[in-house]
This record gives C-alpha cells, sequence and structure tokens, in this order.
C-alpha cells in the first residue's frame, strides 16, 4: 500500500520512472489501417494545435495590449463583414481537407470482403467466445487467475505485482501474421465492445445482430485490449489478447486446439 | 437572497412576498423561483461532485480500495444523471428566471404558476432517484445513456429511474414553454427580436430544442418501460427488436441536449465579455444566426457517438460531414467574442476571468471534438477516456464556468451587495488550475487505452490516474469558497451595489436599483439605442 501512495506521489512529481511503460499517445500499431488512423490523428492534432497558437495568440495579445489603461478609449466597432465571411471560409476549407483522407482511410476499413479467414467472436457477461469459421476450434477467453485474484476488493495484492494486470487471459485469440481476418461480432447478453488499440480495432457486440470488421497484423506479438462498452458488474474485467504468430506457429496451435488433440492431450 | 429581495420592498408596492414557507412553497414569482432553482442546482452539484470525488478516490491508484464494481457503476451513472438533469439544466433555467424578464423588460414570466409546478417538481424527481440507492439492487447502473439491454437488468430502482426522468422532462418542457411565451410576448414595445440581448437569444433557442427533444428522451425511456413491464419488445433482439433502436432514439434526444447545456453559456459570457471589455459585442447578428445553425445541426449529428454499432459506410461518411460542419458555427461565435475584446478596455473582475477561462478551455474540448468527428480515429477515441476528457471539457470549464461567471456577474444585482472580489479570483484560479489537472490527463489515458466507466485499470495507466484524482479532490473544496463567497455576499456582508454594479454595462437589467425591485418592470421602459445590444 504505502509502495502504491509513494509510486502515485512520484507520478505527481512527474519524474514518471517509476513505471515506465506509461504512454502519451495514440499506438501506431501493426496494422496498415492502424498506421493511417494514426496519421489521421496526427494530421487533425497538428491542425488544432496550429489553430489554438493563432487563435489563443491573438487573444493574450488582446488581454495584454487590450487592458484597461489610463487615457485609452475602447474602440466602437461592433461589425465587419469581411471579418465574417474570412473566418467562416477558413475553417471550412480546413474541415475540407481533413475530411477526405478520413473518408479514404474509413472506406477501406468497412471493406471486410475477401478475408482469408474468419473467426466468430460472441460476447458474455463478462467474458468472450471465440470460433474459429471452418476449424473445430472454439474456447472462452476470460480474465486471467492471477488478476482475477487480485482485483479482488480485499484481497491486499498489490496490482503492480501481477502481471499484465487486468489485461490477461486464460486463452487468448490467436491468428496468424499477414492474414486478413475477418471478425464477425455478436453478443449473448448485453452490448459489449471488442477493442484493441494496437489493431486500431473497435466494434461492438449486440446482440441479435452480427457486425463484421477485419484487421491484418503485419507483425508479430501480443496485443492486449478490453471490453469498451458498459456491460454491467464486471465490464472492467473482460479483457482481450491477440496473439500473433508466424504462419507455422498458428499451424502448429490450430492443430492442438483441434477436438482430436485435446481429447489425446486429456488421457495422456 | 431573502432579506436581499424584501429590503428592495417600498411603501409603493402593493403587495410583497408571502412570510416564511409559503413564500417559497407557494412561489409565482420570478426571482423566487429563480433562486429557488439555483439552490437546487447548487445542492445537486455539491451531490454529484461527492460523487465524483468517491469514483476519483477509487480510481487514484489500480486495485480496488473502496468500492465494489457494481457501486462504482452505480455512482458514474448517478453523477452523470444528477450534474446533467440537476445541476447544469436547473441551473441555467434559475438564471433564465432571475434574468430574462429584467432584460426585455417585463414584470414577471408569463405563466407563474406554471413555474412554480415545473420547479417543485424537480425535488420530488431528484428524491426519487437518489433514494434508488436504497433499494435492492441499489441505484441504475447502466451509464446515463440507459443502453438496453443493459438497463433492463437494473433492479427494483428501474421503474423509478423511468419516472424521474419522465418527472424531469415535464419541468423542462413547462419550463421551456413559460421562457418562449414570455420572451415572444413580453419584451418591451420597442424591443425587436434582433435587438434581444444574446442570453435572452440562446435561451430562446435553447427552449425550443427543449420542446423538440424532451419528448423523443420520454417516449424511448417510456419504451423501455413497456419492454420491462408489459412485453413489448422494441429494443430487445429475441422478440424481434433492436437495441441499436434505442441508441438513435437516445441520441436524437443527447445531441441536441448537448446543445441545451451550452447555448445559455454561450448567452452568458456574451453578455460578461463586452461589459468588462467596455465594447458592444461583435457580430450580435451573426451570432444570432450562429447559435440557430448550431441548433439546427444539433439534430443531424446524433450517430456520431455511435461509430462503432455497425452503421452503413454512406451513414457514417454522413455523419462525419455534419458532425465537423458544427465547428463552423462555434469557430464564429469564438472569433466574434475575440473580436469583441480586441481593442478594448478590459478589466479582469471574477466574471470576466471566468468567461476567458471558458474561451481557451472551452475551445480545447471543441478541438477533441474534431479530432472525435474523425470517424477513423473516432473508433480508437470512443468509449476511452480520451471522450470523458472531451466532454468534461465543454462541460466543466464550458457550462459549469459560465454559471458561477453569470452568478459572480448577477449577484450584486440580486442581492444588492457586491461579492468578496479577491475570494471570487481566489475560486477562480483554483478552480482554473484543478480543471485542468484533473481531466487534461485523461486525454492520454483515453489515448493510450484506457476504456471509461470502469473502476479498476492496468498499472501503465496508475500515473496519469492519481493525477486527476488529486485535481478532482482539488477542484471539488474549490467549490466549497463558492458557496462561502455566495453567503456571504447574499448575507449583506459587501459593499452596497450601485444600479450598474459594474462599469457602464449595457442591457435593461442595469438600469433597476440592486436588488431588483419584487416586480421587475411595472411599466414597460424604453429600449434606448444604448442599452440595446445591436
Ligand atoms: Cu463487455
Ligand atoms: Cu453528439
Amino acid at each position: 500500500m504505502l509502495r502504491k501512495v509513494y509510486l502515485s506521489v512520484i507520478g505527481l512529481l512527474g519524474a514518471s520512472n517509476a513505471s515506465a511503460d506509461w504512454t502519451l499517445n495514440m499506438p501506431r500499431g501493426v496494422t496498415e489501417l492502424s498506421a493511417e488512423t494514426y496519421a489521421l490523428h496526427m494530421q487533425v492534432f497538428y491542425w488544432c494545435c496550429a489553430i489554438g497558437v493563432l487563435v489563443f495568440g491573438v487573444m493574450i495579445y488582446s488581454l495584454i495590449r487590450h487592458r484597461k489603461s489610463p487615457g485609452a478609449e475602447p474602440a466602437t466597432f461592433s461589425h465587419s463583414m469581411k471579418a465574417e465571411v474570412i473566418w467562416t471560409t477558413i475553417p471550412i476549407i480546413i474541415l475540407l481537407i481533413l475530411v477526405v483522407p478520413s473518408a479514404r482511410t474509413l472506406i477501406k476499413l468497412e471493406d471486410t470482403r475477401k478475408p482469408d479467414m474468419t473467426i466468430v467472436a460472441t460476447a458474455y457477461q463478462w467474458r468472450w467466445h471465440y470460433r474459429y469459421q471452418g476449424q473445430d476450434v472454439a474456447f472462452y477467453s476470460s480474465l486471467a487467475r492471477t488478476s482475477g485474484v487480485a482485483r479482488r476488493l480485499d484481497s491486499s495484492i498489490d496490482p503492480f505485482t501481477v502481471e499484465n494486470y487486468l489485461l490477461d487471459v486464460d486463452n487468448p485469440l490467436v491468428v496468424p501474421v499477414g492474414r486478413k481476418v475477418r471478425l464477425l461480432l455478436t453478443s449473448n447478453d448485453v452490448v459489449h465492445s471488442w477493442w484493441v488499440p494496437e489493431l486500431a480495432i473497435k466494434k461492438d457486440a449486440i446482440p441479435g445482430f452480427m457486425n463484421e470488421t477485419w484487421f491484418k497484423a503485419d507483425v508479430v506479438g501480443t496485443y492486449r485490449g478490453q471490453c469498451a462498452e458498459l456491460c454491467g458488474m464486471d465490464h472492467g474485467y473482460m479483457p482481450i489478447v491477440v496473439k500473433v504468430l508466424e504462419p507455422q506457429a498458428y499451424a502448429a496451435w490450430l492443430a492442438s486446439r483441434q477436438p482430436t488433440a485435446l481429447q489425446s492431450a486429456d488421457t495422456n | 437572497m431573502t432579506s436581499a429581495v424584501m429590503d428592495a420592498h417600498h411603501s409603493e408596492e402593493h403587495h410583497g412576498p408571502a412570510k416564511g414557507i409559503r413564500r417559497w412553497l407557494y412561489a409565482t414569482n420570478h426571482k423566487d423561483i429563480g433562486t429557488m432553482y439555483l439552490v437546487l442546482s447548487l445542492v445537486m452539484f455539491l451531490t454529484g461532485g461527492a460523487m465524483a470525488l468517491v469514483i476519483r478516490s477509487e480510481l487514484f491508484q489500480p486495485g480496488l480500495q473502496f468500492i465494489a464494481p457494481n457501486v462504482f457503476n452505480q455512482l458514474t451513472t448517478m453523477h452523470a444523471l444528477i450534474m446533467v438533469f440537476g445541476a447544469v439544466m436547473p441551473a441555467f433555467v434559475g438564471l433564465a428566471n432571475w434574468m430574462i424578464p429584467m432584460m426585455i423588460g417585463a414584470p414577471d414570466m408569463a405563466l407563474p404558476r406554471m413555474n412554480n409546478w415545473s420547479f417543485w417538481i424537480l425535488p420530488f424527481a431528484f428524491l426519487m432517484l437518489v433514494a434508488t440507492f436504497f433499494m435492492p439492487g441499489g441505484a441504475p447502473a447502466a451509464g446515463w445513456t440507459m443502453y438496453p439491454p443493459l438497463v433492463l437488468q437494473t433492479g427494483d430502482a428501474f421503474p423509478y429511474l423511468i419516472f424521474s426522468v419522465h418527472l424531469l422532462g415535464i419541468s423542462s418542457i413547462m419550463g421551456a414553454i413559460n421562457i418562449i411565451v414570455t420572451i415572444v410576448n413580453m419584451r418591451a414595445p420597442d424591443m425587436s427580436l434582433l435587438k434581444m440581448p444574446m442570453f435572452v437569444w440562446t435561451w430562446l433557442i435553447t427552449a425550443y430544442l427543449l420542446l423538440a427533444v424532451m419528448p423523443v428522451l420520454a417516449g424511448a425511456v417510456t419504451m423501455l418501460l413497456t419492454d420491462q413491464f408489459f412485453g413489448t419488445s422494441f429494443f430487445l433482439a429475441a422478440g424481434g427488436g433492436d437495441p441499436v433502436l434505442f441508441q438513435h432514439i437516445f441520441w436524437f434526444f443527447g445531441h441536441p441536449e448537448v446543445y441545451i447545456l451550452i447555448l445559455p453559456a454561450f448567452g452568458v459570457i456574451s453578455e460578461i465579455i463586452p461589459t468588462f471589455s467596455r465594447k458592444p459585442l461583435f457580430g450580435h447578428d451573426s451570432m444570432v444566426y450562429a447559435a440557430s445553425s448550431i441548433a439546427f445541426l444539433s439534430f443531424i449529428v446524433w450517430a456520431h457517438h455511435m461509430f462503432t454499432v455497425g452503421m452503413p459506410l454512406t451513414g457514417q461518411l454522413f455523419f462525419m460531414f455534419s458532425t465537423m460542419l458544427i465547428a463552423v458555427p462555434t469557430g464564429v461565435k469564438l472569433f466574434n467574442w475575440i473580436a469583441t475584446m480586441w481593442r478594448g478596455t478590459m478589466t479582469f473582475e471574477t466574471p470576466m476571468l471566468f468567461a476567458i477561462a471558458i474561451l481557451f478551455l472551452f475551445t480545447i474540448g471543441g478541438f477533441s471534438g474534431i479530432m472525435l468527428a474523425i470517424v477513423p480515429a473516432d473508433i480508437q477515441y470512443h468509449d476511452s477516456y480520451f471522450v470523458v476528457a472531451h466532454f468534461h471539457y465543454v462541460l466543466v470549464p464550458g457550462s459549469i464556468f459560465a454559471i458561477m461567471a453569470a452568478v459572480y456577474y448577477w449577484l450584486p444585482k440580486w442581492s444588492g451587495h457586491m461579492y468578496n472580489e479577491s475570494l471570487g479570483k481566489l475560486h477562480f484560479w483554483l478552480s482554473a488550475v484543478f480543471v485542468n489537472v484533473t481531466f487534461f490527463p485523461m486525454h492520454f489515458l483515453g489515448l493510450a487505452g484506457m476504456p471509461r466507466r470502469i473502476p479498476d485499470y492496468s498499472t501503465q495507466f496508475a500515473d496519469f490516474n492519481s493525477i486527476a484524482s488529486v485535481g478532482a479532490i482539488g477542484y471539488g473544496l474549490s467549490q466549497l469558497l463558492f458557496v462561502y463567497v455566495v453567503i456571504q455576499c447574499v448575507r449583506g456582508k459587501g459593499a452596497k451595489a450601485t444600479s450598474e454594479v459594474w462599469d457602464n454595462p449595457k442591457g435593461l437589467e442595469w438600469t433597476l436599483p440592486s436588488p431588483a425591485p419584487y416586480h421587475s418592470f411595472e411599466v414597460p421602459p424604453k429600449v434606448s439605442s444604448e442599452s440595446a445590444f445591436s
């Protein structure tokens, strides 16, 4: 407990080397579209910065220059058609500059045609179920036991000692690198949302609906996310872990998850 | 404010306020009702704020320390409902009650008895809402957005939630009717529509928004009620219904609601900035057109809250374009305020400080709003702490700051006494600093991947969460200073206020003595060219 307080104090002082893995910005991600999303995010962010510097600059100048000072008389103007036209037109032009690349990325994002494989994800309160279409592979994916124990109100386990606290599952979703994976999403009870920031995918899982989205991970690795739509008591405890493997490793994993393989593993 | 308003009674009054509790229970006077609205709003602000402090304490560090996850969800839900419907909306209605008759040269509101009813519904609605904490299953915990099917899992609180939303809606609709009728019928004879002060204008537009969308909300929650108790399946997939339909209806209410919460704030700062710049409001008419276009656009952008539900591509494109368009009239307003300050002779009393902070901080909320309009980026931001940062930046240093600015600005007119200026400034600086300490780090949390509405989080989010929590405690405690300053002023501890209060402000309210007489204008005043705003 003391250590936690101490860490927080360190964090407050800005010397945040205590937990070094905090980030300030959206991840660039590991798909083509996550990189495009990141670029859009940075583009609109830089526009906002530029506008901010300009507008706040003018304001600060005015606040200093146009203070009440002895002998100063306020101006009396209150209309200017020219100014109104200028500051209506320029924002429209900036918005047009922003909207074109956004629309382009959005169109790609919605193009779920010709996938290499399809996975059906079904949300439950409070875990995920994955079924690999055309394969005999299906499993639940729930919060890892280590986090599950530590998260209790009276656990007295320091979350900093738990690896990937609240972001770890028993059975991760496993996909091959460089393949277009189509994800079909639905829910068994309430609305949930499947979000993995590194894949730049967030899509709601809605009962009675089948939503689709896709990703193609270009880098081998483990990517973590969480349910993003409030889904009840344990909304904070249904993480998503996606493991991206080399094709051979993926094939081996797939074979090990076939019912026959699991059965022989059980009898051993 | 009791003594202050009573003081105003001179021998020529034909009748004054009733004595004791009857004055408030049977109130029909716009000032008394306005006072009650403002007091209720303050109480709800402190209640919702206390909930926020429990939430932020729990989030101070990872791991659960104080409350169970279901209680956490109840607190986030109730915090939002209370702040939106209990703190911000009644505060603006209270300001409208106090100020609109005085600003348009009327004796009172047009429909005083309805005014009484629309106020007195509220305490009961909120008592019922807060009582749900003590019911089996606890308070509503499905978020203030009440999405089905989750909201249908609410315990015994469910029908009380629906009924209190109905009551709040009825109250808002009656308040809106009263404001529209007053503005349309009771203006001083030579005050044409375009001569009206901006606060009156923005409230007129807001009142129409309320009339248009509160019935939509009432319809949506009624459908929830029948789904739960009468066997319908509007939103239940198992019976052929559609859970997403609720989201569409809710946000068709919800987006105009956002502007219901902010347009009166725009009105307030359009009054304050000219006064302390000693210059007329720049582009009065274009401000009116900008507010009207914001109101119109607010009806065709609702699905920008739903980019992840799986809409058709063309739908997403449409809502992206329409949402970005809102930036244009909002920008016009900002630029007009800056042009009002430009080459004025500014002084920085507390109301002006708050107004200037709004220009800076609301603009930051506007920037994150533009970012949220970019659909691919929104897919990352949606339901993350980035959104929490965004809407708190428009609501706290937008609406709440504007309410406080308005109180500082008009309190001398209401009470007849000046507030303590140095304490007011201290309150401003504490609020302005802590509001940023609280909400700015939330941008980073959201971008780093922290979802909203979670009671516990992974360790990499720890630092910014503890900073935000410290900011929240600081902001919350600073508001007690505000309560103190207001109470001291109302008790007559400050210097006597002149009728103008400030340095030659424009507007009819400043032609009345301070404190303002019980019946504002017994005889319609002349609107001279100096006292009108255009
Ligand atoms: Cu969920
Ligand atoms: Cu909206």
